[in-house]
């Protein structure tokens, strides 16, 4: 269970912005909505331990994460925590296999990799795990990144904008698959987004103001 | 996926520049190990040759000339002096030993050096084949003049007058191999080393006789540390002749030679800067493409000590390749300098390693540290929450 307590933000240059509390159920799946500006990323970088918020808490699986030390915060995260993001970010000079063995030790978890085969079986891009980012497509890429943020079996899987510069057909695949690994791997799903399209799949809303 | 690997697989994505990079150290290196052992072998060589040589009397001229002829043999001799007076100085209290040097004739550029057994004694030679020269037209040569003229013993060779050229050769009488002696390490495994009246009697259909009396120069050993001060001044003074200290001129020789090798010393230095700095930029460039990479990598749960230690090994891999290829190539260069000089006297070899290289490999892993401590120290820092949000 994810708990958001009494959580506020003071930017740099002094705007203070406030989330209402927010409790969120293992293995729900949920949708954060706001317009660009509302706050949105700021408080995903809050809920992923990627930006300490000036006052509150926030308690994932009955741990307070920012009462960790940086390093337990950065394995905390790398274990329980997968994030994809709006363009698919993966290392270059990696192929897609070390990309997600990279993920597994970074956790400080073993290489397993027949995770790996799974994760990408699953996703249908086992054939390229062996390529580099630039020789596939975008929907391709796409994919990978969310290979990477599942390969761990995290507890909460948190994407942001993931369709907004995807046409209609993709967006709908993409989300698709969001929902499919979130069952498989029986992880909390929060999709943040503007994206109209997206809205239907969802019954759980939390709204920025 | 160890944080070393993924630094590997970076330097390996940006071939050229990583390219760049490692050839600039490893030119400097490169430098620096051919100057490091030439100068050590150089002055090794300066110092085995003259080791228990003390003086050097011979006619008056360049003094350093006059040690380049007699001790290391790759000069002109400056001239002849009366075998009577270099006699009288041989009797004198303060001399231990004291050897005749005739030089002036070559057998294919190899010097042929009349002189006596104390010869044998002064450098402690052996041989190791055969016997040492005894009657007139006997010679015993250095092991390498045995190696690069193919000479056996029984072998029989013509000499010719001057130190190099075979054009005026002495065809009335023949030298005859007598022995071959043991490696030495020094300038004698260079020479043909004969009787005095041998070399005289080359030049007797020449010049009748006049040659019966005089000698090139005068090893001399000395008694005593007393005799330092004392017969040097005495000689000078009191005779038609000179006497050079070899430990003097070789100090003088090498600290002439040491001017050029501080300044290429330095350029090495500076080029091992400039390599620094090129390191330095690529790292820098690339951390700005990659501060995305490394804060996905946050994401991923890597902590900003993996981060600092993935951009420094970076750093460091490239210049210790760099440094290793650098010594590598400054042995094969030096070897192959070794292998195309022309004066055998004096020749460097590359197959020698040295305990101060170990120096030119702290040398690198500074430069590496050194170049890529600042972008480690920004990928330890960076804000990730700041990188993710403005894509």
């Amino acid at each position: 269970m994810i708990a958001l307590n009494a959580v506020s933000h003071n930017y740099q240059n002094g705007h203070k912005i406030g989330f209402k509390d927010w409790q969120v159920d293992d293995g729900s799946q949920w949708l954060l909505l706001g317009a660009s500006g509302s706050g949105k990323t700021t408080l995903l970088h809050i809920l992923t331990g990627i930006l300490k918020p000036q006052q509150g808490s926030v308690v994932i699986d009955g741990t307070s994460i920012y009462d960790l030390s940086s390093k337990d915060l950065d394995q905390f995260r790398g274990r329980n925590i997968g994030i994809i993001f709006q363009r698919p970010h993966l290392i270059k000079s990696l192929t897609i296999k070390e990309n997600l063995v990279m993920a597994q030790s970074f956790a400080n978890l073993p290489t397993d990799l027949n995770r790996v085969k799974e994760v990408l079986t699953s996703l249908g891009i086992a054939d390229k795990k062996n390529a580099y980012p630039n020789e596939l497509s975008h929907g391709q890429l796409q994919r990978v990144s969310i290979a990477r943020a599942v390969i761990n079996r995290p507890t909460l899987l948190i994407a942001d904008e993931p369709t907004s510069s995807l046409d209609d057909k993709n967006a709908a695949a993409v989300l698709e698959l969001l929902i499919d690994q979130s069952g498989i791997n029986q992880a909390t799903l929060i999709v943040a987004t503007h994206d109209k399209r997206v809205k239907d799949a969802f019954t759980n809303t939390y709204e920025l103001s | 996926m160890s944080p070393l690997k993924i630094s590997w697989k970076s330097i390996w994505s940006k071939p050229l520049s990583s390219a760049l990079n490692i050839m600039l150290i490893a030119f400097g290196t490169g430098i620096l190990t051919i100057l490091l052992l030439a100068s050590t072998q150089i002055s090794d060589k300066l110092e085995n040759n003259s080791k228990d040589i003390d003086l050097v009397v011979g006619a008056k001229g360049s003094p350093l000339q006059l040690i380049l002829s007699s001790i290391y043999y790759i000069d002109f001799p400056t001239g002849n002096i009366p075998l009577k007076a270099a006699q009288e100085l041989a009797r004198s209290p303060f001399v231990k030993k004291a050897v005749p040097l005739a030089l002036g004739d070559n057998h294919n550029g190899v010097r042929i050096v009349g002189t006596d057994s104390n010869f044998v004694g002064i450098y402690k030679l052996k041989v190791k084949a055969g016997k040492f020269w005894q009657s007139d037209f006997e010679t015993t040569i250095g092991t390498s003049v045995a190696e690069n003229l193919k000479l056996k013993i029984g072998d029989t060779f013509y000499g010719a007058h001057g130190l190099t050229g075979s054009t005026d050769v002495h065809k009335t009488h023949a030298y005859k191999v007598a022995g071959i002696l043991a490696p030495q390490g020094n300038v004698t495994d260079n020479l043909i080393l004969t009787n005095i009246s041998s070399v005289w009697k080359m030049h007797d259909h020449e010049e009748e006789g006049e040659h019966h009396d005089e000698i090139t120069s005068l090893l001399i050993q000395y008694r005593s540390p007393m005799s330092v001060v004392m017969f040097p001044r005495m000689v000078n003074e009191s005779t038609n002749m000179q006497a050079a200290s070899p430990a003097q001129e070789s100090t003088r020789l090498f600290s002439l030679i040491g001017v050029g090798v501080d300044t290429l010393q330095w350029f090495a230095v500076l080029i091992m800067f400039i390599a620094a700095i090129s390191v330095f930029v690529n790292l820098y460039n690339s951390l700005k493409e990659r501060s995305y990479d490394l804060a996905i990598m946050r994401t991923l749960g890597a902590s900003r000590g993996k981060l600092f230690l993935i951009v420094i090994a970076e750093g460091i891999m490239l210049t210790l390749a760099g440094t290793i290829i650098g010594i590598v190539l400054g042995h094969l260069a030096l070897q192959f300098i070794g292998s195309n000089q022309e004066s055998s006297q004096a020749r460097l070899s590359g197959l020698i390693f040295l305990g101060e290289e170990a120096y030119l490999f702290v040398a690198g892993l500074a430069i590496g540290i050194f170049a890529a401590i600042i972008p480690a120290v920004q990928a330890y820092r960076s804000n990730i929450s700041k990188i993710l949000s403005k894509n």
